[in-house]
């Protein structure tokens, strides 16, 4: 996973509630059996007409957004299924970082995992940030995560909040299961406790 | 003394592993379902680290998203869907899962298949690559849809790193009237909640309504826990649910059942435990109901009409009530009953169990599906089908004019051959109405089996209960 500790980069604004995950990328483009690849796909219902010419109205479709690795939209962002197709798309997009108001638990689990830093910052804060992307391509955000703020393109400093372990392992880009087999005695203690409580606990095999 | 606990501090409690410095537990998995769309990155990733599965045996795949639910002795024709599906079974082989394959009569929807073989217990963590893991809370037991990267480490470690969660309550108290199914149960309680409600929760249905339903109603409940915004849902195990487990595959048999269920039974909440957040409705105010717009929390009773965005106060909603009137071809102030539907479809992990396949088939019996109209019974497993067409609902479906199909997620998710075209108006008894959910373009209302069929044998949404016996 590429750590994550200080991005500056042109933001996009995308003002809008509940973008859930089939807008982020939509169900039929989930066949695929690896996790590169699905940028194209991104906001496929928005970025792109039936026909499959882009709709030059969306924000992605527009300079210098195309370039965009900051995503600020509103309230509820990633609603929906569990797919973590959705930060691998964004992620292949080149988004890093998205800021809202507030995130579905699922999405914003899968995207630390992912290496994009989710960060929740009050409405009004939002709507200041999105009025910044506006700006376009002078207008760059910086997200610094060590120090965790947000820089407005003006040099005032926004704060956020971040779990310590999640911040540990953005900034080292680090993965769970190594993490997690640091403690494989507790994992075997707890296995053969549970051998001796419930003894009767069945295991799944087919003969 | 310790304090009172809910059945989820009970569950949680006995599977901690360990403790992280911040407060994340490592909780141990009892199970793990995997399936071909979300498992091909986590079993890539663990090859490449040189890792194994840690328990196999805690393990069971299935195809159910992508295959198709017509003849499966012909080869599938979709390249991506067979890739998906030979992935799995190279995957399976290789670190040797137990697996119920395509043509097995085991095999169906992931969600259906867990409970029905007795592989998800009470008391259990259950996770699985998918959102709609919650299902499985039906049984009493704590379950979560993963991301893959989590799927990746349930493999290796059997594990998962998470949070505790907040408790609610959600207590629907008194009788249901007669015609009201869980369906209309759960849906009342997102279009009261809403979509973000649930948000951090892990949310215990509660209450004598809730006592009094089957398990497949049960499982209809919790598997839109998820659609509250909730992380899990769940119900306290009681005799009811030790019966529908009783003789089943693989739970456990004769004393050590008896031994299962003396632990089961001290699972459900303790007298006076406290919840974070508690909600009540009572079971008489709840009518039939079905979603008008793309967000589960669209909700109207059938005798509702299509409420006018221009008396939303807040005006990002006021949009986007009015996209979704837009995207849904719907005016304010309609009455939805009466707007005719082009396809219906009675299946998906929500409403596919022969209970609610039972339900369909009372109001379909003797009737013609409207002209014009689509109209596709899809069963949740091999096993729902079989036991359905012993008890001839498949041939009352088919008088009718309604395709039988075999199992699997069909157009709950349109992956497979299953999708509405742009424009087409579905009745559906799956679980998620967001745009182009079950095809680009499709619209889609969400209702129970009863209300499906109802609409597939009058051609409009309708009151089931004008049809009922
Ligand atoms: S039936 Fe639908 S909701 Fe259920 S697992 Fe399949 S795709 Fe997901």
């Amino acid at each position: 996973m590429e750590k994550f500790t200080t991005l500056s980069a042109i933001a996009a604004p995308l003002p809008e509630a509940n973008i859930d995950t089939d807008k982020i990328i939509p169900a039929r483009f989930l066949k695929t059996t690896k996790r590169t690849g699905l940028g194209v796909h991104a906001f496929d219902s928005m970025r792109y007409r039936d026909d499959g010419s882009e709709n030059p109205d969306f924000v992605l479709n527009r300079e210098p957004y195309r370039k965009a690795e900051i995503l600020i939209t509103h309230e509820n962002f990633g609603c929906g299924s569990s797919r973590e197709h959705a930060p691998w798309a964004l992620l292949d997009f080149g988004i890093r970082c998205v800021i809202a108001p507030s995130f579905a638990d699922i999405f914003f689990n899968n995207s630390f995992k992912n290496g994009i830093l989710p960060i929740c910052l009050p409405r009004e804060i939002c709507d200041a940030l999105i009025d910044d992307a506006q700006l376009g391509a002078n207008s760059r955000i910086t997200v610094d995560l060590a120090r965790q703020v947000v820089i407005r393109p003006d040099g005032s400093k926004i704060s956020f909040e971040i779990d310590p372990l999640r911040k540990h392992l953005l900034l080292e880009g680090l993965d769970d299961i190594g993490q997690t087999l640091k403690h494989e005695n507790a994992i075997e203690n707890f296995e053969v406790k549970r051998k001796k409580d419930e003894p009767w606990f069945p295991s799944v095999t087919l003969d | 003394m310790s304090s009172p606990r809910t059945l989820f501090d009970k569950i949680w409690a006995s599977h901690i592993v360990d403790t992280l410095s911040d407060g994340t537990a490592i909780l141990y998995i009892d199970r793990h379902l995997v399936h071909e769309v979300t498992s091909p990155q986590a079993f890539e990733g663990l090859r490449l680290a040189g890792r194994r599965l840690r328990h196999p045996d805690a393990t069971i795949a299935v195809v159910d998203h992508n295959v198709p639910t017509s003849d499966r002795t012909k080869p599938i024709e979709e390249p991506e869907s067979r890739n998906q599906i030979e992935t799995l079974e190279r995957n399976v082989k290789e670190f040797g899962v137990p697996y119920f394959p395509l043509l097995s009569a085991n095999q169906g929807i992931v969600h259906v298949v867990g409970p029905e073989q007795g592989i998800s217990l009470p008391g259990m963590t259950i996770v699985c690559g998918d959102s709609h893991t919650s299902t499985h809370g039906a049984m009493g037991s704590l379950a979560f849809g993963i991301g893959t990267s989590e799927v990746e480490h349930v493999m290796a470690t059997q594990t998962i790193l998470q949070k505790p969660g907040k408790n609610m309550r959600i207590s629907v108290e008194g009788e249901l009237n007669p015609g009201v199914t869980a369906k209309d149960v759960v849906l009342s309680i997102i279009g009261k909640i809403g979509t973000a409600g649930g948000t951090g929760h892990i949310i215990e249905f509660a209450g004598s309504a809730i006592r009094g339903l089957d398990m497949a109603g049960r499982m209809t409940v919790c598997n839109m826990a998820i659609e509250a915004g909730a992380r899990a849902g769940l119900i306290a195990p009681d005799d009811t649910t030790f019966e529908y487990v009783r003789g089943r595959r693989f739970a456990p048999k004769n004393e050590d059942f008896d031994a299962a269920v003396a632990y089961w039974r001290t699972l459900p909440s303790d007298e006076g435990a406290v919840y974070d957040t508690e909600v009540t409705l009572r079971a008489e105010d709840i009518e039939p109901c079905l979603t008008w717009g793309t967000s589960p929390e669209t909700v109207l009773p059938i005798s509702g009409t299509i409420p006018d965005p221009a008396s939303e106060p807040d005006e990002v909603r006021r949009i986007q009530l009015q996209r979704m009137l837009d995207y849904m071809d719907l005016k304010a102030g309609q009455k939805i009953a009466g707007t005719p539907v082009d396809v219906v479809f009675i299946g998906s992990c929500t409403n596919s169990r022969i209970e609610d396949l039972r339900a369909a088939a009372s109001i379909a019996a003797g009737r013609k599906v409207a002209s014009g109209v689509r109209a596709m019974v899809v069963p949740g497993s091999g096993l729902v089908k079989a036991q359905a067409e012993d008890e001839g609902l498949d041939q009352i479906f088919l008088d009718a004019g309604f395709e039988w199909r075999e199992a699997g997620c069909s157009m709950c998710l349109g992956m497979n051959p299953d999708k509405l075209t742009s424009g087409q108006r579905c009745a559906s008894t799956s679980n998620r109405n967001f745009e182009g959910r079950q095809g680009p373009g499709g619209r889609t209302h969400l209702l129970s089996p009863a209300m499906a069929a109802a609409a597939a044998v009058t051609g409009m949404l309708t009151d089931a209960r004008e049809l009922a016996a």
